[in-house]
This record gives C-alpha cells, structure tokens and sequence, in this order.
C-alpha cells in the first residue's frame, strides 16, 4: 500500500511513545546520582592504603620499602620513611610511611604498585565520585585520606581479598614461631644394654 | 458568568481598559493591549514545545527527556533561556557585522507579524484584514531573505552552502503552500481568516463543517502540513540545519542570544503555520461537535495547536531526514501537481449536487493520480552502476 | 496621517539611496528591500491592500532573493570591503537628480484633478476584473511565464551524453 512504510513508522514510534510509561523495562536510563551501575569486581581507579584492625595509622600494612614509588610510571607517589619502627600485624618492628602521598590528578590506574607491592599494602580503589574544587591542593591524597580497611576492601573487591587473606594468614602461619614440641613420648626403641 | 462571557473575557478586559484611556490615544492603545499577548504567550508556548519535545522524543527514542530542572524537567526553558542569555557572542572577525546583526532580527520579526491575522478566538484577532491570507504569504516570504542573510554574513562556506539549501527548499515549498490553501479560497470566496472562520462554524446533525472533513479539504490539509513542515526547515526536511551534516547550516557562526533568537524565530514559524492550517482547514476556534460550544474559543484553538505541535513531534521522531534531490523532487513533481488536481477537484466539487456521488468522484479523482504519481516517480528510480566524471 | 506617509517615505529614500551608493553588491540589494518594504507600506497607506501585499510577495520574496541569488552564486563570500560607500557615488547623485527633475515636471504639468476620493477596491473586485475584463492579458502572462519555466528547465537540464 502507499505509504505503509510511513505509517508502520509512526505506528511503531507510538507504541514507543506509549510503551515506556507503561512497562519500565523499556527505558534503560540510569538516573545518576539516585541510582548508580553495577560494577564489576576488577574496576579499578586510583589506589589506597589497607589497614588491618580498627587503628587506621597502627594498622597500616605498608612498611615503606619504597618499591611502589620507584616502579610507578608518572611518580605520581611520595613515600617518607618514618625514622623510627613500630609493630606490625605480627609483632614485628617494622618502618611505616611517615608520609604517603599519591597524586591523583597524575595517576594513571595503571596498577603497578599494586602489582609490585610485597605486603599487600596498597591496593586499587574504585571510587570514582572525587571532584574537587582545586586543581592542586585537593587532589593530592595524604595517608589518612588513603588509609582503608580491610573490610572496605572486602566489599569492593571480595574474591581478591579473601585470596590475599588467605596468603597472608598461611604466611603469617610459617612466620610464627613454632610452638614447643610436645614432651617426647616414651618410644619403644629398646634401650641400648 | 455564563459562557459566553468566559468565551469574550479578552476582548470585554480590553474594553474595559481601553475606556480608561483618553481617546486620542485610543487607537494606538488598543493596539498595544491586542499585540501584549500575543508577545507573551507565544514565546511561553516556544518554551513549552521545546520541553515537549524533547521530552516527547526521548520517551519516543526509549529515553527519558530531560527531568531535572524543575518537576519532571519542565523547566528546563528557563535554564537554557539563561544560558543562551549568559553565553559568549561570538562574531567571526570577517563576518558583515550589520547583516550578521541583522538577520535573526529579521527572522523574529518576519515570524511575529505572522499572527496578526490568526482568529484565535471569537472576536479575537489582532486586525482583520480583506487580503488578510495573501498578507499572511507575503510575511513568510520575508522568512527566506532571513534566512539568506544570515547564512551570507557569516562569510563561511557551511553557513552559505546551508543558506542555499534552504532558501530553495523555502522557495519551493512555498508554491505548494500557497496553492494547497487556494482551495479554501475558492471555496469561501474571501482571502480575510476571520470570514474563513465563521464559514466553519457551523454544524449539522453536530458534525462541524470543517473544510477537512471533505476530499479536497483533506488533501489540502496533508499538502498544506508537508508544505508547512519543509518551510519551517523542520525534521524530516531539516537538512538545510541537520545537525549531523552541516552543523546546523546557516546559522552556525551564531552563538547566546541570537541563536536563541533564530530557534525562536523558527519555532514561531511553525507555530503561525499551525495556526494557519488551523484557521483553513480544522475550523480555527470552533468546537468539534455542536454540544462542546460551551468551552471558549481560544481553548479549542490552542487545543488544536497543541496537537498539530505533538504531530509535529511525533512524525520528528519518526522520519529521517530527506536527502536534497529528495525534497525538491517532491516539491516539484509530487506536490505541485498534487495541489494543481486538488483545486480542480475543488471546482469540482463545488459544481457537483451534494451527494455520494461528488464524494466517490472527488476522492478517486484525488487518489488516483497520487498513486500514480508516486509510483511513477519510483519507476525512474533503479540502481545503475556508478559512472565517475572526472574533471579534465 | 502625514506623520506615518513622513517616516515611509524617509525609509523609502533611506532604503533607495543607500542601494545607490553602497558599495557591496549584497548590501545594495538589501537596502533595496528596504526601499521596496516602504513602497509596500506605501500603497497599503493608500488602501491598496491587494498590491502592497503582492508588492511584498513579489519584489521581496522573489525579486530580492533572485537578486541575491544571482550575487551569491557569481561573486561568492567575498572579501572584507572597507569602504562602505562605492567610488562613483556623485555619479549616482546626478542620475537620480536628473530622474527626479523629470518625474517632478511631468507630475506638475498634469492637470490637476480636485482630491479623488478613495476606490474602495476589495480582493474580490480585481479577481472578478481579471476574469472577465483582462481575462485575455491574465492568459497571455501564463503563456509567457509558462515559456519562463520551460526556459529554466531547459537551461538546467543535464545534457545528453553523447553515446561512447
């Protein structure tokens, strides 16, 4: 028929028009900020600091060995080594970071320091709401604006932290000193006569 | 308050403040008092549309529209009214400043004298005028040398290359514009809107007399809306402005206000059109059936404005856009005989004795040639191998 | 009355003599229009309504653009023109005087009719003239036009290949 094309058209725009007040799956906006995407597990934007324990500056994993900083590509992190040691998660006296400052405005999500890193210390974050209203000052990410737990850590990325829990702990295992044998029982060699 | 009085509330408000004013001013109060609103409501109703629509093509496009400014987004005209107005205005340093300045002036103007004959409601039009259509053309006319301004005095090749797409789009269309409403001339015998009007208004067994409840009325009124369409350079005839092609064409090197001005001056085009269309063809203020007289006249005139503009939407939405060759083929070898055999039928119709018999011819004598014009203009059309020319 | 017939008729000069003396094509004609807008003004303070609104239709809507189609396809965005009045503007000056000189003497030396009264000349009056009374100058105009179009096709008409 003449014109059917055109009418097959409007007939459809309409029923496009109608339809996505009446069925919802329709419209597949997402209405940011009231409501957000799901994220995959491995998104990844600029990274932070994991705490263990409740103390975010006792609990700090990092130990200040100064790796991540000479591996990352832009240098976007300045580490200071703290002069004196305190315990880490074990009992050990270790150096912690008396200053750790990461650039955001220059880092490139390229996740080689979490790659590098020996302590699990640092690992990638995925937030990603962190405007601010200064090119310079706000952007550059102290120590205790990059210290997270490790249950944050949990949250956003569950499967690499529970395999990173469960390195940690086998390590922590072999590294505690062993506990005495127990008293050696009578064996039933015979005795030399 | 009967309705009566609802339906005049206008005119006894300006009478009554007319009597305030001594008579020497009289005439030239009046005048104002008349063109204030439509000063107001117009440009409200711009405001309106542009929401509308964009609200209308993203629920069209699976989309929401914009919703959030104001409750569900509806007001959003007043943030882009303000950004318009706060943006930079930036004049390309070789652009003719006069004319630069000039066209979108023009524009508007050439768009607002456009309303002075539209019968908005009883007793409510600005003058009436005896040749009040011809002066209606006469306006729209001026639209092209707008355009055409504007699209010079920016001395860049897309603002000129847009500029003459579409002056020769407007040209052409405007030749089946006007003779698709030379039927309704024929018919009422008089070029004034208010007469036009009034010779629909009436009503048998509480059907209206509209002029488009018959074949040749009919035909007009989708000759006239095409027409209409093209002359405002609106989708699917938008290529002088496509936003994808030529970015935005003519008015590119127009930024803040005065691009707002052309938008405006473009949307008060349709309008007016619209308005026309409304006035020959749908009956202008009067009811649908003889039991809805009660409801003013100026809302049945709105109402109808209204849904000419979600048609305008809706077919926006629908179409693509029409390829240059493509649109002035249909202006000149399908509209043009289309509205030549309209009038014809017209005539014809108006010789014959009513009954169904002028109803049957009228309406062959219509159908007929239109399909054949379209198939034979797609006979012309099949695929040949591509032959290059190069230039020697 | 005198005041408004004061202001169009100083547009009109406005308008015609700067399309005399402008120097870039494009404003020429444009100022043109001007003149043209008040003419039409002009004759519908006459109460022509019928030939002010064609004047309009015709001479802006048509004439103005065809003028300015004509320059825009030959002459191109063109260059930025400093000088805003052309060289030759005495020149003008003179042609327009003399033109004046003679339509001021052919007007006085009319002889003067008392003040006419006004015809009220309506739409429906020239239409019905045109078809009985200048029926025959209505159909030879169709001819001619008919003849204009067939010109313009002709002329844009892609040629014919030779067969290869």
């Amino acid at each position: 028929m003449l014109g059917e094309g055109i009418l097959k058209g409007l007939a459809e725009t309409a029923r496009n028009f109608f339809g996505s007040y009446v069925s919802k799956d329709r419209l597949t906006t997402i209405q940011f900020p009231e409501e957000r995407a799901p994220r995959i597990e491995a998104s990844r934007n600029f990274p932070f600091l994991v705490y263990d324990g409740t103390d975010p500056m006792a609990g700090l994993r990092c130990v200040s060995c100064l790796i991540c900083e000479k591996e990352c590509p832009p240098k976007c992190i300045f580490i200071e080594k703290s002069t004196d040691k305190k315990p880490d998660a074990v009992g050990k006296p270790q150096f912690y970071p008396s200053k750790f400052n990461i650039d955001v405005s220059v880092c490139m999500s390229c996740q080689i320091c979490v790659e590098v890193c020996p302590f699990d210390a640092i690992k990638m974050d995925n937030a990603f709401e962190l405007s601010a209203t200064s090119r310079f000052d706000a952007l550059l990410f102290d120590k205790q604006q990059l210290a997270k737990p490790n249950e944050y850590y949990h949250e956003i990325h569950p499967t690499e932290a529970s395999e990173v829990d469960a390195a940690l702990a086998a390590a922590r295992a072999k590294a505690a000193p062993k506990p005495p044998p127990p008293p050696a029982a009578p064996t039933t060699e015979t005795p030399a006569l | 308050m009967t309705p009566d009085t609802i339906d005049q509330i206008f005119v006894i408000t300006k009478h009554w403040l007319l009597g305030y004013v001594p008579s020497a001013l009289q005439p030239i109060v009046s005048a104002i008092l008349s063109v204030v609103p439509i000063l107001v409501v117009f440009p409200l109703l711009f405001a309106i549309t542009t929401v509308l629509e964009r609200k209308g093509l993203g629920r069209i496009q699976n989309r929401y529209g914009p919703n959030r400014v104001g409750p569900y987004g509806f007001s959003q005209p007043i943030a882009d009214g303000i950004k318009s107005l706060t943006k930079e205005d930036v004049i390309p340093r070789s652009a003719d400043q006069v004319v630069h300045f000039l066209a979108p002036l023009l524009l508007v103007l050439a768009a607002f004298l456009g309303y002075a004959i539209l019968p908005i409601g009883r007793n409510m039009v600005i003058v009436n005028l005896n040749a009040g259509l011809l002066y209606f053309f006469a306006i729209g006319s001026m639209v092209e040398l707008a355009v055409f301004m504007a699209g010079w005095s920016s001395r860049s090749k897309y603002s000129l290359l847009g500029a003459m797409r579409a002056v020769a789009q407007m040209i052409s269309y405007e030749i089946p514009l006007v003779l698709a409403s030379v039927v309704i001339i024929m018919a009422t015998g008089s070029l004034s809107t208010v007469a036009i009007v009034e010779q629909q208004a009436h009503y048998t067994y509480s059907l209206p007399h509209w002029f488009v409840f018959t074949p040749w009325g009919f035909a007009g009124f989708l000759l006239f809306m095409v027409a209409a369409t093209a002359e405002s350079n609106r989708s699917p005839f938008d290529l002088p402005e496509g936003e994808s092609e030529i970015i935005a064409g003519y008015y590119i090197e127009y930024s803040g206000f005065k691009f707002a001005l052309f938008f405006l001056g473009e949307y008060l085009g349709m309008f007016a059109t619209s308005g026309l269309a409304i006035t020959l063809f749908l009956g202008g203020w009067s009811a649908p059936f003889s039991f809805l007289t009660w409801v003013p006249s100026y809302l049945w005139f709105f109402l109808k404005l209204l849904v000419l503009i979600c048609v305008f939407i809706w077919i926006r939405g629908t179409l693509p856009r029409l390829r240059q060759d493509q649109l002035m083929n249909l202006a000149w070898k399908f509209m043009l005989p289309m509205t030549l055999i309209n009038i014809f039928t017209a005539a014809l119709w108006h010789f014959m004795p009513a009954g169904i018999l002028r109803w049957i011819a009228c309406t062959a004598l219509l159908v007929i040639p239109c399909i054949a014009l379209s198939r034979g203009l797609k006979q012309g059309k099949k695929l040949q191998v591509r032959t290059y020319r190069f230039a020697e | 009355m005198t005041v408004i017939f004061l202001i169009l008729a100083a547009i009109t000069i406005a308008g015609t003599a700067a399309a005399m003396s402008l120097r870039s094509a494009i404003h020429c004609i444009l100022a043109l229009t001007i003149g043209l807008v008040g003419l039409a003004a002009l004759y519908l303070l006459l109460g022509a309504q019928f030939v002010g609104f064609t004047q309009i239709l015709v001479y802006v809507g048509a004439v103005a653009i065809l003028a300015v189609f004509a320059i825009m396809m030959t002459q191109g965005p063109g260059k930025t023109i400093q000088p805003i009045l052309s060289t030759n503007w005495p020149a003008g000056v003179l042609v327009a005087t003399a033109v004046f000189a003679i339509l001021a003497w052919a007007i006085h030396s009319t002889p003067a009719h008392s003040t006419p009264t006004q015809p009220d000349v309506s739409v429906n009056q020239i239409g019905a003239a045109l078809m009985h009374h200048y029926v025959l100058p209505l159909e030879i105009m169709g001819l001619l036009l008919t003849a204009a179009l067939i010109g313009a096709v002709i002329l844009a008409m892609p040629e014919k290949k030779e067969p290869q």
